[in-house]
């Protein structure tokens, strides 16, 4: 079965001035199958973020090259990337941000839908579906993003994320910013999402407790490599690298 | 009652809103208390309340905060401003943007020393290396020559520890000082502030969202919800056998490494 997500050979070189470069990924591969929660865990400066925003296509890869449902998606550009790019959707770490500030929530949510030509009374009824379906009330969607918590605008983030049906959510510490009991009930909320739309995760987090149960397998990231890979329970319980162990060891 | 400091039944408004609201403990000399919370409890405020830095907006409405027998509300500025720092230091959640960009890490120091009334600088320089050698900074000369932003994120905490130490204060306010860092780097500067207690007795009021660091440093610890004390008692205590609902949900809340 073709893997949803597979990176091959990714490089991210960044110009620091004129003579001085820095490599930020170096020869990154893995793949996500379908329905499979992957984390990438890793310290500021490891290159997890890169590595997001490269599969994301918002910043073009060095080397390498990314496949989305078996299609490679390296170098296309314009009307066919978004074709493919609908099978992938983002959340980032500030919901608030990601939303624009002079749109109401619902119309945040059903643009995408609009973008993909469904009518405008059908978009806003799927609208609403999805905010249940992330357990908001649908009156949300009359709000503002600065109107809602934290993390009912998280949720808001997520439905939008859904509405375009993808195979495969990319969160980037979309969990980092918020209270830790709002957090477990979001983490609740993704795994049963998990469940019922058998989707799959990318989650791009520092925080080796949370991934512990949350996610299938776990890549480590140090100075812009994976340094380890396995289930939760090996990476965890048996390091093979000093560096997971030292990350390991610093938790509280 | 040798108290180092005590809130006795504080009450802060701002704008006439109540944003704590009756918030009594005190704290012994050499002694942390952790200060936990989410987002909006007020945690930042009891601290800020104790510094005279609530804003033109807020105010102590009731009660005292009482420092050695001074009941900091009260105090005129000047007597305010002369025992922030050297009796009462203070530590927020990026050193980085407290410290002045432009100028090096020695001018700063020394202008904060200067200041609270020292005139050599030969011996300034003595104690900052002292300081610093005590702490463990393997190359101090390069960070007294640096700007804050030549060092790494984690290196500039250590030096906002360091630099409030300079001043041996009896009390140290420390908001959110390691929420900013990654985890290895986090586990350095909890272990500069305990060795900052070890050395000089300080007392912590440490204010933070992540229940772990209080798990670690803490010996006492206030749970803070909405403007109201929680919980309050020894910190180990309540973590094993939380009393209030609140605490319990917090705690249940925390992702826990099993290892």
């Amino acid at each position: 079965m073709v893997p949803v997500l597979q990176v091959e050979h990714l490089r991210k070189v960044f110009p620091v001035d004129d003579r001085r470069t820095l490599l930020a990924v170096d020869d990154v591969s893995f793949s996500v199958a379908a329905g499979e929660k992957v984390a990438i865990i890793g310290e500021s400066g490891s290159g997890k973020t890169t590595i997001a925003r490269m599969v994301a296509r918002l910043t073009d890869v060095t080397a390498g090259r990314i496949f989305l449902q078996g299609t490679d998606i390296t170098q296309l550009t314009g009307r066919k990337l978004r074709e493919h790019y609908r099978h992938m959707q983002l959340v980032f770490q500030s919901p608030a941000d990601s939303f624009d500030p002079r749109c109401t929530l619902g119309d945040g949510i059903a643009e995408g839908l609009r973008n993909f030509g469904w009518q405008k009374q059908a978009a806003w009824q799927e609208m609403e579906r999805l905010l249940m379906l992330c357990g908001l009330e649908v009156e949300i969607a009359q709000r503002y993003p600065h109107e809602v918590s934290g993390g009912q605008c998280q949720r808001a983030a997520i439905a939008r994320a859904l509405a375009l049906r993808p195979k495969l959510l990319l969160l980037d510490e979309a969990t980092s910013a918020l209270d830790v009991t709002v957090q477990a009930d979001i983490l609740a909320l993704l795994a049963r999402l998990q469940r019922e739309l058998s989707l799959a995760y990318l989650f791009i987090c520092h925080d080796i407790a949370l991934v512990q149960d949350f996610c299938d397998r776990v890549l480590v990231m140090h100075e812009g490599r994976i340094v380890e890979e396995g289930t939760p329970d090996e990476v965890i319980g048996a390091p093979q690298q000093t560096y997971t162990q030292r990350l390991i060891d610093s938790v509280l | 009652m040798n108290e180092i400091i005590r809130y006795d039944h504080v009450d802060v408004s701002y704008n006439g809103k109540c944003v704590l609201h009756d918030i009594s403990f005190g704290v012994q000399p050499g002694e942390i208390l952790g200060i936990a919370g989410e987002s909006g409890s007020g945690k930042s405020t009891l601290l800020r309340a104790a510094m005279g830095l609530l804003g033109k907006d807020g105010l102590v409405t009731r009660g005292d905060i009482w420092y050695q027998g001074k009941s900091l509300p009260d105090l005129v500025p000047q007597e305010l401003r002369r025992l922030c720092g050297a009796d009462i230091g203070m530590i927020f959640q990026s050193a980085g943007s407290s410290f002045c960009a432009i100028r090096t890490v020695r001018a700063q120091l020394w202008e904060m020393m200067q200041a609270h009334g020292m005139t050599d600088a030969q011996l300034f320089e003595e104690q900052v290396q002292e300081l610093f050698a005590r702490f463990g900074f393997r190359e101090p000369r390069r960070i007294l020559e640096s700007y804050p932003f030549e060092l790494s994120g984690g290196m500039q905490q250590r030096v906002g520890v360091a630099a409030a130490m300079l001043l041996r204060p009896k009390v140290l306010l420390a908001d959110e000082p390691t929420s900013a860092l990654d985890v290895t780097v986090q586990k350095q500067v909890i272990e500069e502030m305990l060795l900052a207690r070890e050395l000089f007795g300080t007392a912590i009021m440490l204010v933070t969202h992540n229940i772990g660091v209080i798990r670690v440093m803490a010996d006492k610890m206030l749970v803070l919800r909405a403007g109201e004390a929680v919980e309050y008692g020894s910190a180990s205590e309540l973590m094993l056998r939380p009393q209030a609902k609140y605490t319990q949900r917090l705690l249940a809340a925390v992702p826990q490494l099993r290892r």
